[in-house]
């Protein structure tokens, strides 16, 4: 090769081939990949640390036991495994949460990408990152201490009937509230991301042909952004599966099949918590639950997140 | 103009009075309700901010004082009760979190994004496990803290640093992510340049794109720090549960406590005294992630006007 004898003759590094054969490099990149990798370990281990012990809490109790409408009370002298019950009382948390995140998290993102000005916006997006980035036990005191004494106090009583019972101190709305609006800034950015990628040319195009704002927004911005829209709810609803100390502050300890309001419940997570933190004994049933309960909750935002993620990647291939 | 045409005039005067009647449509009751909602939208958020922010500045502000933070918690003497030990475990933790994701983050990031081939199977089961791992509730990294770290395989038993790496693994797609933005940021021109150079992959990485990317990493490594520092859920599980009067011997060793995990210890008691104390802590807890966000956005708008 001509660069060979360039080599030769001057004796200075300015050959184009490479002097070293730079196993360095290679054990660099190798490092990195590990690294990278380690995101795949941590699911595996998620996944094993869940599986064993389940199974183990599978062999004590029939799957048809833990999936029966028997109650919910795997800490009593004689325990009972209706998982039922605190399913029904995530799914209770979930409804009322996501009536107000989603909407308002929606609303919140047409406001943003197609009312507010850029100097409202430089306003608005710290606030909301500053809602989201408040702590949960600081949200979970708001909930006890705060929204849920004021909801009490102020119920509406006179309606006849279950809706009308002034709640107790700890009940599905007080925690439904506070968790829904602490949601908004998640459902919101995602929501914002994809009304963004919506290409200029369809809403001037709209706005040529006459169209007001609000029907810019409804007919055009928001039917393009859809698949990012619904990945937004998604991942609110995920969100709202799987928080914890919102709940377990706000939203009771009684294990509770029902979708009235002003009744407490108790959800997976709230179990987990308030499980783990008593004591229980490694290697006894009630421990075990606690995996079992795990699994369940890891298995249902595994199955929503994936529906997430391939929502978002669709509306990515959309515009590039 | 007094040499046009009538013809002109005609047609000027005509495009005057359709655009005026463009601009007078009148008020568009149902588009302006609907910005209505939406500003009421948006306004929930920033309200219950400001009120959580008032209630907790109220209600804690009274015991905001030097006991808080050189005192040991106490349920004899209440008044004069502080949270030491849970500040200095939650030193301990977010030390151990922050040696942990640093390099581990970064590192993942530059393969992802300066060596991994996107069409490679593997790698794509990297990407979608970070985005995942980005959204499984917290508590079930405090599961897999319990079962991997303080027992099983790494068996270090309830000390501080179980609690960090329970929530490295936590917060490390936010790292990824972040730097992966930073990484990505970095012109392409800036590689070539160097390749050209003859400087080696690794060597353009090391020298050219990572101190670009240094102040978007900074952003992404304190968002992940602010989000691990009140995290509750997964620490329950991972031992930072015992009412601890005394201060952990290190990390390594003996029971610790940190902040958000002492304040909803006294904000679950009975007591009126405990819930303020609770209140004044979190009104430290969010004073500190003020700090931390407001320290955050300012570095990454600066960034994004240099580049």
């Amino acid at each position: 090769m001509a660069t060979s004898t360039i080599t030769s003759s001057t004796d200075a590094p300015f050959s184009l081939d490479a002097t070293k054969s730079r196993i360095g490099e290679k054990v660099i990149v190798a490092g990195l990949f590990l690294a990278a990798a380690l995101a795949v370990l941590i699911t595996i281990a998620i996944v094993v640390s869940l599986v064993f012990p389940t199974i183990e809490f599978f062999e004590t109790v029939p799957i048809a036991r833990f999936f029966s409408n028997e109650p919910w009370g795997p800490l009593f002298a004689n325990p009972t495994y209706g998982v039922i019950n605190i399913l029904g009382g995530t799914f209770a948390i979930v409804l009322y949460t996501s009536v107000i995140s989603l909407p308002a998290g929606l609303g919140s993102a047409i406001y943003m990408s197609e009312y507010a000005g850029p100097r409202m916006r430089k306003v608005l997006q710290p606030l909301l990152e500053i809602l989201e980035g408040i702590p949960t036990v600081v949200y979970g005191i708001f909930a006890l201490f705060f929204v849920a004494p004021l909801l009490k106090d102020n119920w509406p009583t006179w309606i006849p009937g279950k809706l009308g019972e002034e709640p107790q101190f700890q009940f599905i709305l007080a925690a439904s509230l506070v968790l829904g609006v602490m949601i908004i800034p998640t459902v919101a950015s995602v929501a914002y991301d994809s009304m963004n990628a919506v290409p200029r040319a369809l809403r001037e195009a709209a706005y040529g042909l006459g169209s007001t704002r609000m029907q810019v927004a409804t007919r055009v911005v928001v039917p393009s952004a859809l698949s990012g829209i619904i990945a937004s709810f998604v991942l609110g609803l995920s969100r709202a599966v799987g928080e914890t100390i919102v709940v377990l502050m706000a939203a009771g300890a009684v294990a509770n099949l029902t979708l009235w309001p002003n009744d407490p419940v108790l959800t997976m997570t709230a179990f987990i918590g308030r499980t783990a933190t008593g004591d229980i004994s490694t290697g006894s049933t009630a421990y075990f639950t606690v995996f079992a309960v795990g699994a369940l909750l890891f298995l249902i935002t595994l199955t929503v997140n994936m529906i997430a993620i391939t929502l978002v990647r669709r509306f990515r291939e959309v515009y590039e | 103009m007094s040499n046009t045409s009538g013809r002109t005039r005609v047609a000027v005067n005509a495009t005057q009075s359709s655009t005026i009647r463009l601009d007078k449509v009148g008020i568009d009751i149902r588009g302006e309700l609907f910005r209505a909602v939406l500003l009421l939208s948006i306004m929930l958020g920033v309200v219950m901010l400001a009120t959580l922010l008032i209630f907790v500045a109220v209600r804690g502000g009274d015991r905001l004082d030097l006991n808080l933070f050189t005192q040991m918690p106490s349920s004899i003497n209440v008044d004069t009760s502080g949270f030491l030990p849970a500040i200095v475990g939650t030193t301990y933790v977010m030390l151990g979190v922050l040696v942990t994701i640093v390099p581990l983050g970064v590192s993942a990031a530059i393969y992802l994004e300066e060596y991994a081939d996107r069409d490679k199977w593997y790698n794509r089961i990297i990407e979608v496990n970070i985005q995942n791992l980005a959204a499984v509730p917290s508590i079930v990294f405090g599961i897999l803290g319990l079962a991997f770290i303080v027992r099983g395989p790494l068996n270090l038993g309830f000390v501080a640093f179980a609690g960090s790496l329970t929530l490295a693994m936590m917060v490390l797609p936010t790292v990824i992510i972040a730097a992966r933005e930073a990484i990505r940021g970095v012109p392409p021109t800036l590689r070539d340049a160097s390749l050209g150079l003859g400087a080696t992959k690794w060597q353009t990485t090391w020298r050219q794109v990572l101190p670009l990317s240094v102040p978007g990493i900074v952003t992404g490594t304190i968002l992940a720090m602010s989000r691990a520092i009140g995290e509750t859920a997964p620490l329950l599980l991972v031992g930072a549960t015992t009412f601890v009067r005394f201060l952990p011997e290190s990390a390594f060793e003996g029971a610790y406590s940190a902040i958000p995990v002492q304040i909803y210890q006294w904000a679950v008691r009975p007591q009126d005294e405990f819930r303020v104390l609770a209140a004044a802590g979190a009104l430290v807890l969010v004073a500190l992630l003020l700090v931390m966000n407001s320290f955050a956005i300012w570095l990454r708008a600066r960034s994004r006007k240099e580049i």
